[in-house]
């Protein structure tokens, strides 16, 4: 296509794409002003219906829970694709030689281990009731476990996030929403409807089934991310390290 | 708007702009993590911790590593393509 041609396509799409845009940002409520009917109405009734005070949480496992479900699985099938191309070129040996040479490196690192672990079973415990939750104390979890590559190794990684653990996990977390969401149907319940009642507000036994399915999904999104890590790893970066390149 | 929210919404202009203007995939990498910062104090200026924490999580952890990743792999192959 000739830059001319271009031209003649892009000219009158970019009208299009702004007369859309424009019109959208003009019939946008006015700042600070985010009302919606779903919106109120979830403000109105989470706290005294799940008694959690975190409504993001009521509303990501419980009112919204099967959403969660979805999410959930399409991770779980996105990283089992990830690691079935990957797991044949992954070579964990074990053999680096990748120990960082600065002594002051491990040392931090090694410090900044113990606070991390509390910070990301802060987030998955707590989720519920103050911001956070499962997906992000995941996150952590595995940022948590990379530590231990920069500090000390790709060597001790390996040994740290074998897939003999990360795998059943991963099984575990994706598994155990599932489970929870079944045992509301043995009940005699909606699927995935709030187990064990709403408990006392603002305290640690809250939320009922929330609390459960937060740490499946913390389970989870730590298992996955650590399961990436260690392949994209093994498969692209250890390789390049032993050959001693650059 | 109250002069913080303002200040947060440029900031977050100026650092997307910065984002794209960096040309060089590492040094994007570090400002793209600096703009990542700006939009996580955003959200909590806006009262929204939970979504702020999601950006912190993506933002420092996870993005960063498999961008680095991939571009030490990129970086090795043409170092392999120049040395033969």
């Amino acid at each position: 296509m000739s830059p001319g041609t271009r031209r003649v396509v892009l000219v009158p799409a970019l009208a299009v794409l702004a007369a859309v845009i424009g019109a959208g940002l003009a019939d946008l409520p006015p700042f600070g002003h985010p009302h919606s009917p779903y919106g109120d109405l979830l403000n109105r009734v989470a706290v005294p219906e799940r008694h959690t005070t975190n409504v993001v949480a009521a509303t990501v496992f419980d009112y919204r829970g099967f959403d969660t479900l979805g999410e959930e699985f399409i991770l779980f099938c996105a990283v089992t694709g990830v690691v079935a191309l990957l797991r044949d070129q992954t070579e964990d040996t074990g053999q680096g030689e990748d120990e960082p040479q600065n002594d002051a490196l491990p040392v931090v690192l090694m410090l900044a281990f113990g606070p991390c672990v509390v910070i990301a079973a802060w987030l998955a415990a707590f989720g519920y009731l103050t911001p956070g939750g499962g997906f992000q104390a995941g996150v952590v979890f595995a940022g948590v476990a990379l530590l231990i590559y920069l500090g000390v190794g790709h060597r001790h990684f390996v040994v740290a996030a074998r897939d003999r653990v990360t795998d059943p996990l991963e099984g575990l977390g994706a598994g155990g929403y599932v489970v929870v969401g079944l045992a509301a149907l043995i009940a005699g319940m909606p699927f995935l409807h709030n187990l064990f009642g709403p408990g006392e507000t603002g305290t640690f036994a809250s939320g009922g089934s929330i609390g459960l399915l937060n740490w499946a999904s913390a389970v989870e999104v730590a298992a996955a991310n650590l399961l990436l890590f260690t392949h994209f790893l093994g498969a692209h970066v250890a390789p390049l390290v032993r050959g001693g390149g650059a | 708007m109250i002069p913080l929210q303002v200040t947060a919404f440029v900031l977050v202009g100026l650092g997307a702009a910065a984002v794209v203007l960096v040309r060089d995939p590492l040094r994007q990498l570090v400002v793209n993590g600096l703009y990542g910062l700006v939009l996580t104090s955003l959200f909590v200026i806006l009262q929204a911790p939970d979504v702020a924490l999601s950006m912190l999580v993506v933002g420092s952890i996870a993005y960063p590593l498999i961008v680095l990743i991939a571009v030490a792999r990129v970086r090795s192959r043409e170092r392999e393509g120049a040395g033969g």
